[in-house]
């Protein structure tokens, strides 16, 4: 099987691995849906004290919040991606068992995990945008160009967000119990992303700073080229240097790991 | 064996198995001292999140930041306080799939009081300190005009808050029999019900105030006695001695719940495995 073949297949399994729970799809786009509704009305009193904060209007703030909760899951910006389950083979030693297959470990698993995103982009972010499309007055781009451009981000921020929590991941070999760094990573990731707030809004040098960290690739990039305040060539290079960083690090760490650690057996 | 029986019976399992709990987590005293702090951390974001938008602005919905940390800090305490005590019961759906549950069936105790003491985590008390740091600091910075009447109001609210949201938990677990795999829907209500609390009613839509008051009364768990304790204008043109309807609505809440588990409990196929 060719190499591409290999990895497509990794990532279709990944797909359909997370399409198996209807209900909990299902249960997924209620309270995403729930907490857009909240958000909404949160965000729109924000804007009705200070017009045009951050340069958006009230209709692109509402879109910002929808698309925001249709990505959650999708980035894992939350938690939830495939890093809780690689982090449990490496406590039991089942990673050993991963290292054995004729595939690269990281590839092996960005893979499942692309899969994973494209499944919680379609069946978990489309409903909520939608219905937030439907009932709340929202910016949407007209031409079919910036939606391509948004998608090409959203691809983007995919590959940042695994590079992420792959190192989140990999902190396992070294502390076995990874409880607090995924807290900490989650904790980073909301606060950064613009999931808390959009970063736009964030005051001063604290706002130069967020922007600049990679989470700002993964909700705020996107949001950005969708409601045209971003050149979307610029953004791209931001998300593709965070990314081959991170992947790059994934890598390093990975080759450090699977050297130095003995793998937990029993 | 009566009613009261009953429940003297389900409290003492309770505090057996959540001491044994407490024990177990002492054991490893580094890591409860850092997941208390993750707890604590986590929470005092979506605090720091409502202080960069008073960075930006003077008001929310016609409150000022003491206000709405007010709402905020009395929400939090009585969300934090009903996790501690049973924000166990979110996890009974992977009970009832992979057929757990069954143990818990056949001891010679109630089912609700092991199911909201198992794992029992007194890591959840950071979320309890974080929600009255903020109170405390909402109190220090508020002018209330005190009478006795606001000084007693205070730990009711935050006492029948915590029955709403403990009435909100076992309702939840109890829809996860039929559901299982939907756990996730409770969120929108425990964790929604707290996002949603932190802001003002004045924020929101009439329909949506009006739902968190009359169907899914949440509104009692802050918005309505903290209206009453700064003396703002009622939402919807209510009464005002409805600020002291909370304890009532608590009890109700709880009721009800209790029934909904009951129900759950009965319709409950185990998994056979």
């Amino acid at each position: 099987m060719g190499t591409g073949r290999l990895y497509g297949a990794v990532a279709a399994g990944g797909f359909r691995r997370y399409a198996t729970y209807r209900a909990a799809t299902a249960a997924g786009v209620f309270t995403n849906t729930v907490f857009g509704l909240i958000l909404v009305y949160g965000y729109r009193a924000l804007w009705d004290e200070r017009p045009h904060l951050g340069g958006w209007d009230q209709s692109q703030v509402v879109t910002y919040v929808w698309l925001g909760q249709a990505l959650l899951a999708t980035l894992a910006i939350g938690g939830g991606g495939v890093e809780n389950e690689l982090m449990e083979r490496i406590r039991t030693g089942d990673v050993a068992i991963d290292l054995y297959r004729p595939a690269d470990l990281q590839l092996w698993w960005l893979a499942t995990d692309l899969g994973r995103a494209f499944f919680q982009l379609l069946g978990r972010g489309v409903v909520p945008f939608l219905f937030g499309a439907l009932c709340f007055p929202v910016y949407l781009p007209r031409d079919v160009g910036t939606w391509i451009a948004f998608l090409v981000a959203v691809l983007l921020a995919m590959l940042v967000g695994f590079g992420i929590r792959y190192l989140v991941a990999l902190s396992a070999f070294w502390l076995m119990d990874g409880m607090g760094v995924t807290q900490m990573a989650w904790l980073a990731g909301y606060f950064c992303s613009g999931m808390l707030l959009p970063l736009n809004v964030f005051p001063g040098a604290l706002g130069e700073v967020v922007r600049a960290l990679p989470w700002s690739s993964l909700l705020q990039a996107p949001a950005q080229i969708l409601l045209g305040h971003a050149d979307p060539f610029g953004t791209y290079l931001f998300q593709g240097a965070w990314a081959v960083v991170l992947l790059g690090a994934g890598r390093l760490v990975q080759s450090a790991a699977t050297r130095q650690v003995v793998v937990q057996g029993g | 064996m009566g009613e009261t029986g009953r429940v003297r019976e389900g409290l003492r399992t309770y505090l057996m198995i959540a001491g044994m709990w407490v024990r177990s987590t002492m054991a490893y005293r580094a890591s409860f001292v850092m997941t208390t702090f993750g707890s604590f951390a986590t929470t005092f974001f979506d605090f720091v999140g409502i202080l960069l938008m008073f960075s930006r602005v003077d008001a929310l919905g016609g409150w000022s930041l003491p206000e709405v940390a007010f709402l905020y800090g009395v929400s939090g305490t009585a969300f934090g306080l009903a996790d501690l005590v049973i924000g166990s019961m979110e996890r009974l759906g992977r009970r009832v799939r992979d057929g757990t549950l069954d143990t818990l069936l056949v001891r010679p105790a109630p089912v609700l009081a092991q199911v909201a003491a198992d794992q029992f985590a007194l890591r959840r008390l950071g979320r309890v300190t974080q929600g009255l740091l903020v109170l405390g600091w909402s109190l220090s910075r508020l002018d209330v005009d005190w009478t006795a009447l606001k000084l007693l109001l205070m730990p009711v609210m935050l006492v029948s808050g915590c029955g709403i949201f403990c009435a909100v938990f076992v309702a939840g677990a109890a829809f996860q029999f039929l559901a299982q795999d939907a756990s996730e829907v409770q969120n929108a209500f425990t964790y929604g019900g707290g996002a949603l609390l932190q802001y003002p009613p004045t924020v929101f839509a009439k329909e949506l105030v009006r739902g968190v008051t009359f169907v899914l009364p949440l509104a009692f768990v802050n918005w309505l006695p903290a209206t009453y304790v700064l003396g703002r204008p009622y939402p919807l043109g209510l009464p005002r001695w409805v600020a002291f309807a909370s304890p009532l609505v608590a009890v109700g809440c709880c009721a009800l719940a209790g029934l909904a588990w009951r129900a759950g409990l009965r319709s409950y196929r185990s998994t056979g495995s």
